[in-house]
């Protein structure tokens, strides 16, 4: 790998850093706008934990922002399919995200039927499936099954949406 | 109270033709899980949980033990055919055992896997069974200062110990922490972390958080990295083993045994640890030590036994004390609050047939695992064929559904692609997975003993020093705090030993 490459790859992980000192600063800030007056039942109050894991938060991320300056590097996760020799592949994982937003924003107007065979569709076109017709069929049947599994077996009612009144 | 009898009347419980059913269901989608990637006991047991809150707690957690058990065994058929672990309890059984099933010796390392397995479950639940009463005997008598400490000392072991970066770990259990301080604080009834968002007030639902980072995660972290050449799965017939194979896989399996339970009992539990030992301990006891990297059947049998007596161990801290050490677990307790019960001491006086009836369901789980997967064992490596669009398509379509059906809300399905984002980030960069799911479940648990704590010493620090165990407990949290400094102070003094396992032998998983 170039040395390009890997200060690039050292930077990103800067991002945690960043992202757990975000997180300690917000907590802190939260904590730090509850009024509570001292009750002699709870002398530790709801402020102190709070405190305590902001601190923890800011602590690792100032840690973790010199072990990556100095060159440490997290251990990338593997896994039965995963294969760590190829960069992250975006063109997979961005499709993928953008089904399951569909899906937020279809379910409750659309209903599950609907929402949930995108879903699948989706996911699996995103993932590289290019048994178009078939792909499409499995969908309608796990959204159908699942809606109705969930209603019957359970008594749960997932939204019908617009097929209301048809399901 | 009686163990044998309530014992007794646990498998009186168990055994009604209905109860015997979730078992089986729950053994069988155990090892499924285990076997495909991507998947874990501890995910699947958190998608069924808004399924199972229609059903009888008992059979719920009847059908929750045969998966805990199922997924073990599922994992140790994958690391053989497969030769790439995904769980890090299973590392260790992958080294010996892919090296024989590569050598035509497949049947053998699942038999003596399987059968293993049964062995030490069985023998793992008896010592369960013997040993948690008396660890409840022990902990009624302690106060919340005691509690306070333990609680500390379950957490920073967990994420201490286990995993490559110590760093990471508490990077993660931070952020474990503040996410499980969302919500209504249940003393003052002040609002943490909500944001003047009305549907945060409950807090994040338990469900929704495991679900995301386990499910949703790893489904985008495996879809940026799919392997885009099939792995190469051994063929395998049924499983069985020689009168040689016997001989040579007894002693391992006695032993793993007897490594796994107690490191599975103690607070910083987990399986890597026992296993690795089993492995360096049968490769020096070995006759045939040539055979070691080569394909040795007592590699496979001890690790594997090590790894379910562990298993077995974790639960006596789980049921007796409300400490869950692995992912598996942590849900389970999360299951135990969702259906009202209270986790701890309490459990098996208030619960007593429930918990005798889960510990005699451990027992049959055990026993139908054998029954139902040495023969199996063609069908399951079969699964590994699964086409991986649809399995990872599959796992973000459940993953939905089971975080949609808890409260029927959309606004739970942002949280739960805002985490699942932040599980993709956590295995990008290293930070481990189960440090982050104890922080939320134990996390409000133990500023609640913490404020009790104080509450009785009206405000006094000293409070939570009041008690022996409490100190005791403090000064093992300060000797795990400082062992890198003593590790290296000892390391100076002697020369560099060389590595036992190799260095590329997997990462630690803890999604499993």
């Amino acid at each position: 790998m170039s040395s390009l490459a890997t200060g690039l790859k050292g930077r990103a992980e800067l991002g945690v850093a960043l992202l757990l000192g975000a997180v300690g600063v917000l907590v802190f800030l939260d904590a730090n706008g509850l009024v509570t007056p001292y009750s002699q039942s709870d002398p530790v109050g709801p402020k102190t934990v709070p405190f305590i894991v902001s601190g923890l938060l800011i602590i690792c991320a100032i840690l973790l922002a010199i072990n990556v300056l100095r060159g440490g590097k997290g251990e990338a996760e593997g896994g039965e399919d995963v294969d760590l020799a190829h960069p992250a592949d975006w063109k997979t994982v961005l499709p993928l995200a953008g089904a399951f937003i569909l899906n937020i924003l279809l379910i409750d107007w659309a209903g599950w039927v609907i929402s949930g065979t995108l879903l699948f569709w989706g996911s699996v076109l995103a993932l590289g499936s290019r048994r178009y017709l078939r792909d499409g069929l499995i969908s309608v049947a796990l959204a159908l099954a699942t809606f109705y599994g969930f209603y019957l077996g359970l008594g749960i009612a997932l939204p019908a949406g617009l097929l209301e009144g048809i399901l | 109270m009686d163990v044998w009898s309530s014992l007794m009347d646990g498998f009186a419980t168990a055994l009604t033709p209905m109860n015997l059913l979730f078992a089986v269901i729950g053994v069988l989608l155990g090892t499924a899980v285990g076997v495909l990637p991507g998947l874990g006991p501890a995910m699947t047991v958190a998608l069924l949980l808004p399924v199972t809150a229609a059903l009888e707690p008992t059979s719920a957690f009847i059908m929750f033990a045969g998966i805990y058990y199922g997924g073990m065994f599922g994992g140790s058929t994958t690391s053989i055919l497969l030769n790439t672990p995904g769980e890090s309890s299973s590392v260790v059984t992958a080294i010996e055992g892919n090296k024989m099933a590569k050598a035509g010796r497949a049947a053998q390392a699942l038999a003596t896997a399987a059968i293993g397995s049964f062995i030490a479950g069985t023998i793992g639940t008896a010592l369960l069974a013997v040993f948690a009463p008396i660890v409840v005997q022990f902990a009624v008598s302690l106060g919340a200062p005691s509690y306070f400490a333990i609680m500390v000392l379950a957490l920073l072991a967990v994420t201490a110990v286990l995993g490559s970066s110590r760093l990471r770990g508490f990077a993660s259990l931070a952020l474990g922490l503040a996410i499980g301080l969302v919500g209504i604080d249940s003393v003052t009834g002040q609002r943490r972390l909500t944001f003047g968002q009305p549907l945060l007030v409950d807090g994040l639902d338990i469900v929704v958080v495991a679900v995301a980072i386990f499910a949703v995660g790893e489904a985008l972290w495996v879809a940026a990295h799919l392997r885009r050449t099939p792995l190469h799965v051994i063929p395998v017939g049924r499983p069985w083993m020689g009168k040689k194979d016997w001989q040579r896989s007894w002693k391992p399996w006695l032993r793993g045994t007897a490594f796994g339970f107690p490191f599975g009992a103690l607070p910083a539990g987990g399986a890597e640890i026992p296993t690795f030992l089993s492995y360096v301990t049968e490769k020096r006891l070995s006759k045939h030590p040539e055979e070691f990297g080569k394909g040795a059947i007592e590699g496979v049998a001890g690790p594997e036994a090590a790894n379910n007596a562990a298993a077995a161990g974790t639960l006596t801290p789980m049921l007796a004390l409300g400490l869950p050490t692995n992912a598996t677990a942590a849900v389970m307790l999360a299951a135990f609050t969702s259906y009202g019960i209270q986790p701890g001491p309490q459990l098996f006086s208030s619960q007593g047939p429930l918990v005798w009836a889960l510990i005699a369901s451990l027992f049959i789980g055990n026993f139908l695992l054998l029954l139902i997967n040495l023969p199996l064992a063609p069908v399951w490596a079969k699964l590994l064929q699964l086409p991986r669009p649809y399995l990872y398509a599959g796992i973000l379509f459940f993953a939905t559904l089971g975080a949609y059906s808890v409260n029927l809300q959309a606004f739970d399905l942002v949280i739960l692609l805002v985490l699942g984002a932040l599980g993709f980030m956590m295995r990008r960069f290293g930070l481990p997975v189960l440090p982050l799911i104890l922080g939320v479940i134990l996390g409000p648990r133990i500023e609640g003993q913490l404020r009790k704590t104080l509450q009785l010493s009206a405000g006094d620090p000293a409070g939570l020093f009041s008690e022996p165990i409490a100190i005791v407990v403090y000064i093992i949290v300060a000797i795990i705090l400082a062992w890198p400094f003593i590790y290296k102070l000892i390391r100076r003094n002697r020369p560099d030993k060389k590595p036992l396992l190799p260095a590329n032998s997997g990462a630690a998983d803890y999604s499993d």
